[in-house]
């Protein structure tokens, strides 16, 4: 089991009252699967998947990362956390504008690895890996929704993560560019046998799940 | 890339940002330095024209400032040179020494120097109702010791007074070192100015005054170059002591009516006063341009943290820790403040360059020293404005960039 949680509750406190995003949660991740969460909006997916990777702290709970409890209140463990185990793609491709395809991905590799040569080296195998052999030196801007979608899946991968995390990947793309990243994803699965879980609206997007898990209200339904 | 490059890269970026962010810190260290360069110079000359100045009386014109006289004024205004005889005519008591002056800026070349012209005591020796005044060579006299009270001109060493010149031929000069360095003049040179060749008797011992500067002269040949007649800019008197604080002073204004008559303690303080003021304005400027300095950068990092929390959210996200987080921004305000250090130096000694000369009648040399200061002023500056900034920034959160647009 790759991932465990176990009670999971975040609440977030309004004046108006308190909303639990996330409802006495408890799920189980085998490893190698392609997780997919679905459900209404506001229905928790992101919030789930923010505790998940270590991004957001949940209220109350426990998370069991390969056997072993990680510390979800203290924020140097949970950095430390991400930039071991665990690669994110975002809706928004989340890109820093001024550097460029490579040197975003070599900014994620030089959390872990100093060598600057090595980690150019691999920044430009990631990028061919994901097709974008000819686009190194592009700044984000001068690149197509798609391909910037495909330097971030490049960037996740670099460290080498057990567990890839997607936040409605494909719903800034039209159709068919979403097929493509989503074939990227069901290979990262297939071939390097890593962990994907991927909140999505798109019932297309859902078949790729081999397990699917639907929320409402911050409660599993299945 | 590492988050030093990153850095780097960033303020590239947004240059625009980093023109107005570096401008508040150049232009206050350029105020301080500058200040700083020019006070400093002038301090220099206070202490050196209190051991070098053989007289303790200065006439002037009534028209003349004391600056006039340091900064050699083209159109300083000048008296006529038979006050020299006035003085000695009136036999007054403690009159020990004088020596008439002219002095005028000329150019040689393009190189700005002072002429001086000065009378050799042989000439003045040739006078004979001067010998019979008993005025010449002279050294100051010791029973002119002061009298308990009159410690004003205590600091003037006997020793240290400027030896008078014992002869000076019409087509000599002396070279202050300024002079002989700029014109590569060695001793038995000859130096051309204004259509008329002389022979270097002397190069004079740096003083780091304007004196350094100078070429001397015999007074009538200067006289003759410089078509003013017989007129002179000055009189030094190396007076008695004892003399002074008996009212000597007033006698001499009496015998000299439209001249000024100071004795140098008196220039000495005022120019201290300036000193002190200098001293005391450079402090304000520093205070002042510590808090303005520190909350504009502050300022200016933290519209940079929140233009840039996606940015930050991302980073974090990757895996970076907070305190990586504060090494960007600090670092961000620390290049900001080494930049802004060096160009407010290179700005400040430049604007003393060249405004000393101008207003204050001093040639300003860059201290290079200050190049330092400058920098850990700024290096100050720039970290407590970024300490707020910086910290306010290791609180965004890891998933920022998705919740913001
Ligand atoms: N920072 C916050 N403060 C208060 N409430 C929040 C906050 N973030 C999320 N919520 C609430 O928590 C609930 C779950 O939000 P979440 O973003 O997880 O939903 P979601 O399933 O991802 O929705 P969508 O499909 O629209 O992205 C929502 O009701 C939302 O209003
Ligand atoms: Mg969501």
């Amino acid at each position: 089991m790759l991932i465990q949680i176990k009670n999971l509750t975040k609440t977030y406190q309004r004046l108006e009252g308190a909303i639990n995003a996330v409802d006495n949660l408890s799920l189980d991740i085998p490893r190698g699967e392609f997780v997919t969460i679905t459900g209404t909006s506001g229905s928790g997916k992101t919030t789930l998947l923010l505790i998940l990777g270590g991004l957001l702290q949940p209220t109350t709970g426990s998370l069991i990362y390969n056997g072993k409890e990680i510390n979800l209140h203290n924020d140097n463990d949970l950095a430390t956390f991400r930039s071991k185990h665990v690669g994110f793609v975002m809706q928004s491709f989340a890109l820093i504008p001024y550097l460029t395809a490579t040197e975003n991905i070599m900014i994620a590799l030089n959390v872990k690895n100093k060598n600057k040569h090595e980690n150019k080296k691999r920044a430009i195998e990631l990028l061919e890996w994901v097709g974008l052999a000819d686009r190194t030196t592009h700044y984000p801007k001068e690149l197509s929704a798609g391909q910037q979608q495909r330097v971030a899946i490049a960037r996740a991968l670099a460290n080498n993560p057990d567990l890839l995390l997607a936040d409605e990947p494909t719903g800034n793309l039209d159709p068919g560019l979403s097929e493509e990243i989503l074939t990227i994803l069901k290979e990262i699965n297939q071939k390097q046998s890593t962990t994907v879980v991927m909140v999505t609206h798109s019932p297309v997007a859902a078949e790729y799940g081999t397990l699917r898990i639907k929320l409402n209200n911050g409660i599993l339904i299945n | 890339m590492t988050l030093t490059e990153l850095t780097i890269k960033e303020l590239w970026h947004r240059k625009s940002q980093l023109i107005s962010g570096l401008l508040a810190i150049t232009l206050g260290i350029g105020v301080i330095v500058g200040i700083r360069s020019i006070s400093v110079v002038s301090e220099k000359a206070v202490a050196v024209n209190l051991d070098n100045l053989g007289a303790n009386i200065l006439v002037l014109p009534q028209a003349a400032s004391v600056d006039n006289y340091y900064a050699a004024d083209i159109d300083a205004p000048t008296f006529s040179e038979s006050y020299v005889e006035k003085i000695v005519t009136s036999t007054l008591p403690g009159v020990d020494n004088m020596s008439p002056k002219l002095t005028r800026r000329v150019k040689i070349g393009n190189e700005n120097i002072v002429l001086t012209g000065i009378l050799p005591k042989s000439e003045i020796a040739s006078k004979p109702i001067w010998q019979s005044g008993g005025l010449l060579g002279n050294k100051v006299n010791p029973s002119c010791a002061p009298k308990a009270g009159a410690e004003k001109t205590k600091n003037i060493d006997p020793k240290l007074q400027r030896k008078g010149i014992e002869t000076l031929a019409s087509n000599d000069c002396f070279l202050g070192s300024a002079v002989a360095q700029k014109f590569k003049l060695k001793e038995n040179g000859k130096l051309t100015i204004q259509g008329k060749e002389f022979n270097v008797v002397k190069v004079l011992p740096e003083t780091g005054t304007v004196d350094d500067d100078r070429v001397f002269a015999n007074l009538h040949e200067v006289q003759a170059l410089l078509g003013t007649g017989e007129q002179i800019s000055a009189i030094e008197i190396m007076g008695c002591c004892s003399a002074i604080s008996e009212g000597l002073l007033s006698k001499l204004r009496n015998i000299l009516p439209d001249t000024r008559i100071t004795t140098i303690g008196q220039i000495v303080s005022t120019q201290i006063e300036t000193n002190r003021m200098m001293n005391k304005i450079s402090l304000v400027f520093l205070i002042i341009i510590l808090f303005v300095g520190s909350i504009s950068i502050g300022n200016y990092i933290w519209a940079n943290v929140n233009e840039r929390r996606k940015e930050i959210g991302i980073l974090r996200m990757i895996g970076y820790h907070k305190k990586q987080v504060y090494y960007i921004l600090i670092l961000k305000a620390l290049i900001i403040g080494i930049v802004g250090g060096v160009l407010g130096y290179v700005l400040g000694t430049l604007a003393a360059i060249w405004l000393g000369p101008l207003f204050i009648g001093i040639e300003v040399s860059p201290i290079y020293s200050l190049l330092f200061l400058s920098i850990a002023i700024s290096i100050i500056i720039s970290i407590i404005g970024s300490v707020i900034p910086a910290y306010m920034a290791g609180k965004i959160e890891p998933f920022s960039n998705m919740q913001e647009d």
